[in-house]
């Protein structure tokens, strides 16, 4: 019997995110969240400064509530659905994290050496920082994220989200294979 | 009444996505991590059964012609067909989900999970964004 109060198996966790996606098409919109940066971008008055973000941001509320409602979702599954923090992974990630240096892995949802708010350092807020600026570009550059992408457009056989996921691949590999010894 | 309707949903559905995303721990920076190590099938299975069921479901619409809710015909908007921005854009993108492990919508459900040290990953992400907007015409798309 599935408990959802443990951690979610991965074929429920998957069924879920395409009832998601489902949803909305079926209310006819698209799931995509990457899309509500670029509203958050006009509602800052980026409209001002060039015409990318000149658009209706009034016709994405939808998408701002799906986004509202992920903020609320997360507090819910973390207060009352989850007895606790600690993930199952395998010996073999174990290992090779405590190799660059990470601690009491089993114990937390994050990484406390970057997401930790005591000791706060510069290292760490140059990592989020950078991490979260190539998100940003790269996803607005690519024209979507991974639920517009590798979700709904890989859905739908679009080969431009094919390219995009191969992308997101190699971004992913030569950072963690390559870049990371410069991090960690 | 049919806006509170429209209001609730959507804030319905979110609030799925929220808690999938912390459930299935595809918002854990780990998982992601053990993702691109090739450390277990867990991710690998969600993008999986999530595709198949979608590819399905996406085949079944445009078979069946299957009406929205509000009984209007479904459009599938084709994206247009280019190289560099897609793979150069997804390698920047790649880079970062890498490093920070959380793609844009386990952002915003880690700011829910009380995670707040996100929130400089979310204000970056927000200026990434602006500064394509600003660069856009200069890259190659």
């Amino acid at each position: 019997m599935l408990n959802l109060f443990d951690p979610w198996p991965w074929y429920f966790s998957g069924i879920s995110i395409s009832v998601i996606m489902f949803l909305l098409i079926l209310l006819g919109k698209n799931f995509g969240i990457s899309g509500n940066l670029r509203t958050l971008c006009t509602l800052c008055n980026a409209d001002k400064t060039c015409e990318f973000f000149c658009f209706d941001w009034k016709k994405q509320r939808w998408n701002l509530l799906v986004l509202l409602g992920s903020i609320i979702g997360g507090y819910i599954a973390v207060n009352y659905m989850s007895a606790t923090d600690s993930l199952q992974l395998n010996n073999n990630t174990l290992q090779r994290l405590e190799q660059l240096g990470f601690k009491n892995i089993e114990e937390t949802y994050l990484p406390s050496s970057i997401f930790d708010l005591h000791d706060f350092s510069l290292k760490k807020i140059s990592i989020l920082s950078l991490g979260g600026l190539l998100i940003g570009f790269g996803a607005r550059y690519a024209g979507g994220c991974t639920s517009g992408h590798a979700i709904s457009g890989l859905s739908d056989l679009q080969i431009p989200s094919l390219i995009a996921v191969i992308g997101f691949f190699i971004g992913g590999l030569i950072m963690i294979h390559f870049l990371f010894p410069f991090f960690f | 009444m049919k806006l509170l309707l429209k209001f609730f949903s959507y804030l319905f559905i979110g609030i799925a996505l929220g808690i999938t995303m912390y459930k299935s721990e595809a918002a854990s920076w780990f998982r992601i991590y053990e993702m691109f190590t090739f450390g277990s099938f867990h991710m690998y299975g969600i993008i999986s059964t999530a595709l198949l069921s979608g590819i399905i479901g996406i085949y079944s619409i445009k078979k069946f012609n299957i009406k929205s809710f509000q009984k209007k015909p479904i459009q599938f908007h084709k994206k247009d067909i280019s190289l560099y921005r897609y793979l150069l854009g997804g390698i920047l993108f790649g880079l970062g989900w890498g490093l920070v492990g959380a793609c844009p919508g386990p952002m915003f459900v880690l700011l829910g999970a009380g995670y707040y040290s996100i929130l400089i990953v979310i204000i970056a992400a927000i200026l990434g964004t602006f500064l394509y907007g600003i660069l856009k015409n200069k890259l190659p798309h």
